[in-house]
């Protein structure tokens, strides 16, 4: 597998990372409690944490002298490769919840199995990330039970963002060109094996929060080719616009 | 909604063989919610390894107006120390 190859799977793990992380930090002051918002700051830093491992490794792949940063912050739209999922907007915390529990639930089954990657960095990334990431899991899982078996305003919130974030879990498992490289190459994930437990798990937290699994067929996807939502421009001018209006600037 | 929430007291230890200290307070809805959030808010820098939460209302107090007849008189009873003989070397942790 050629080192370009290996830099867009890369990519199509660690920008959900970057770009969820970006999400959540937008909520930095502005979670409905002190004890919520500093959980969600300390995912979002979790994530940020694992987004730099990856991209660290991708700029040594890279060597011309590109760094984590330019990785970042000076892509443009069409080179990140994020899910639709994880840029859908923070609408309210029920709505924010559950886009968390959705990408955890498939954070948690690709880690298990990237751990067991060939390639060294990849898998010692994963094994470090799986403890973050079952946190993670275990804490929106809680809270998605919580709403949805909660108030009446409660339920049908969670239960309206369950409905209108559903279409986006299927391209979870959507194998790009570099997916089947990378597996193929033992060092990458067969994402599509993942499917059925994913939607086991995914399941079985709805029906504890009595919670109705929506019957769609219909599922939207695009961002794994780059190819965004309306709301990632939004995104990554907030992301971007400390390296663009001073470039090179550092800390 | 969190003036709906009960107060929580969070105990955390800090490394194996030492015991829980308070470490603060904070609002959650159910006891799964308390230790979650002690973990967030008491232990990001790496403080713990255990924590207790137990319901601040659980907990029975002494009251500050009752100090002198409850404390007072500890303090002038200096042979309740154990500091009129030499302890060997090897006695530790007293």
């Amino acid at each position: 597998m050629k080192n370009e190859n290996i830099i867009q799977y890369i990519y199509g793990i660690a920008d959900n990372a970057l770009i969820l992380g970006q999400r959540l930090s937008e909520l930095c002051g502005h979670g409905p409690s002190l004890e919520t918002d500093i959980a969600l700051t300390n995912m979002a830093l979790d994530l940020l944490g694992q987004t730099r491992s990856y991209y660290q490794y991708a700029a040594q792949l890279m060597a011309d002298g590109k760094t984590e940063d330019d990785i970042a912050f000076l892509r443009i739209e069409r080179e990140y490769k994020n899910v639709l999922l994880v840029e859908q907007p923070n609408k309210h915390f029920g709505y924010v919840i559950t886009r968390q529990f959705f990408y955890d639930v498939f954070h948690l089954l690709l880690l298990q199995e990237l751990q067991n990657s060939k390639d060294e960095i990849l898998s010692a990334v994963a094994k470090k990330a799986i403890k973050e990431v079952s946190y993670h899991q275990r804490f929106s899982s809680d809270w998605v039970k919580r709403l949805g078996d909660g108030t009446k305003e409660s339920h049908q919130k969670v239960q309206d963002a369950v409905d209108d974030l559903w279409k986006f879990t299927d391209e979870l498992f959507h194998m790009t060109q570099d997916d089947m490289l990378a597996v193929e190459s033992e060092i990458g994930v067969d994402i599509s094996l993942l499917k059925e437990k994913y939607y086991q798990r995914i399941n079985k937290v709805l029906e504890e929060a009595t919670l109705t699994t929506p019957e769609t067929k219909w599922f939207q996807k695009g961002g794994k080719q780059g190819i965004h939502s309306e709301h990632m421009g939004y995104l990554l001018s907030d992301l971007q616009y400390m390296q663009r209006t001073y470039p090179n600037m550092e800390w | 909604m969190k003036n709906n929430w009960p107060l929580w007291e969070v105990f955390v230890r800090s490394k194996n063989g030492l015991e829980h200290r308070h470490f603060g307070s904070l609002h959650a809805a159910d006891e799964e919610m308390a230790l979650e959030n002690a973990r967030d808010v008491y232990t990001r820098r790496n403080e713990g390894v255990s924590i207790w939460v137990v319901q601040s209302k659980h907990i029975k107090a002494s009251n500050p107006e009752n100090n002198g007849e409850l404390f007072e008189p500890a303090q002038d009873k200096v042979y309740r120390h154990p500091t009129f003989y030499t302890l060997p070397d090897e006695v530790k942790h007293m």
